[in-house]
């Protein structure tokens, strides 16, 4: 228990964050990528969140909230990408080179506004952990200076 | 005759304890802001600043029979409470970041307070010290 567990946590928070926007890139940048059958065609990519518990990181840990087996908690992980099972788009484009046999093209099911708010979501959460990251610092080294005046 | 530095100190060192423990808190409640069925805990400040007050100053209720009740308020020991949401979201989560985040900054700016008291006792001993 100290100020520099903070920093792991708003670490991880910043990782989890930067992982997500991550996600959002690579579905918008392939928004528009056709295939000829629902097998081969993108999926919107979703990363899943889950907390880290401390008692799952270190089990005989001593102190702070350690006599109820809870800790404060150290911060946020990503438990997997999950591919969204969402209807993909069907277009009739016989022009289109991918076009199979009836003529028909398979978008992926990425929506382009949803995937806009989650980039600004991640975005903001991202800063939000350098905020938090920034506080501590100075909390931190305000602590050297103890004594000194 | 020693200085004891318990004495000289006095609740700062225990107040500064506390707001470690407290932006730890909040920092992983912000951290999981977006962690779906997450709840946001807290401490209570007040009840364990009450504990440590009795226990400086001596006044502390002594339970000499096992029948005896604990008189501290809970949350006293620094175990986390949930947040009560204003607003849950659909998935569970009651973090709500805006209200959190102006948390860790009072809760920074209450340590630096904090910090100013127990370097001003510094100083105090120092001059003491040196008897100038």
């Amino acid at each position: 228990m100290s100020l520099g567990n903070i920093f792991d946590i708003a670490g991880s928070g910043m990782t989890a964050q930067s992982l997500r926007l991550n996600t959002t890139a690579s579905n918008i940048a392939n928004a528009e990528t056709a295939s000829s059958s629902t097998e081969d065609t993108y999926r919107a990519r979703k990363p899943v969140f889950a907390a880290i518990q401390q008692s799952m990181l270190n089990p005989d840990q001593q102190g702070f909230g350690a006599a109820k087996g809870e800790g404060p908690g150290a911060g946020v992980r990503v438990e997997g990408i999950v591919e969204s099972d969402a209807e993909l788009q069907m277009r009739y484009e016989p022009a289109h080179p991918a076009a199979n046999e009836d003529g028909y093209v398979y978008y992926p099911n990425v929506n382009v506004v949803e995937e806009m708010a989650d980039m600004m979501s991640s975005s903001r959460s991202f800063q939000m952990n350098v905020d938090i990251m920034n506080a501590t610092k100075s909390m931190m080294q305000r602590v050297l200076t103890l004594g000194q005046q | 005759m020693a200085i004891s530095f318990d004495n000289a100190l006095g609740i700062h060192e225990h107040a500064l304890q506390a707001r470690v423990q407290r932006a730890e808190v909040l920092a992983n409640n912000l951290a999981n802001a977006d962690t779906p069925g997450y709840k946001a805990r807290d401490i209570d400040f007040q009840a364990m600043m009450q504990k440590a007050q009795n226990s400086v100053s001596g006044f502390n209720m002594s339970a000499t029979h096992s029948g005896h009740m604990d008189t501290s308020s809970p949350g006293a020991d620094g175990e986390l409470l949930y947040r009560t949401p204003n607003q849950p979201s659909i998935d569970g989560n009651t973090v709500e970041a805006q209200g959190e985040q102006t948390r860790f900054m009072r809760n920074a700016m209450d340590y630096q307070a904090s910090f100013e008291f127990l370097s001003s006792k510094f100083a105090g001993l120092k001059k003491a010290i040196k008897g100038e």
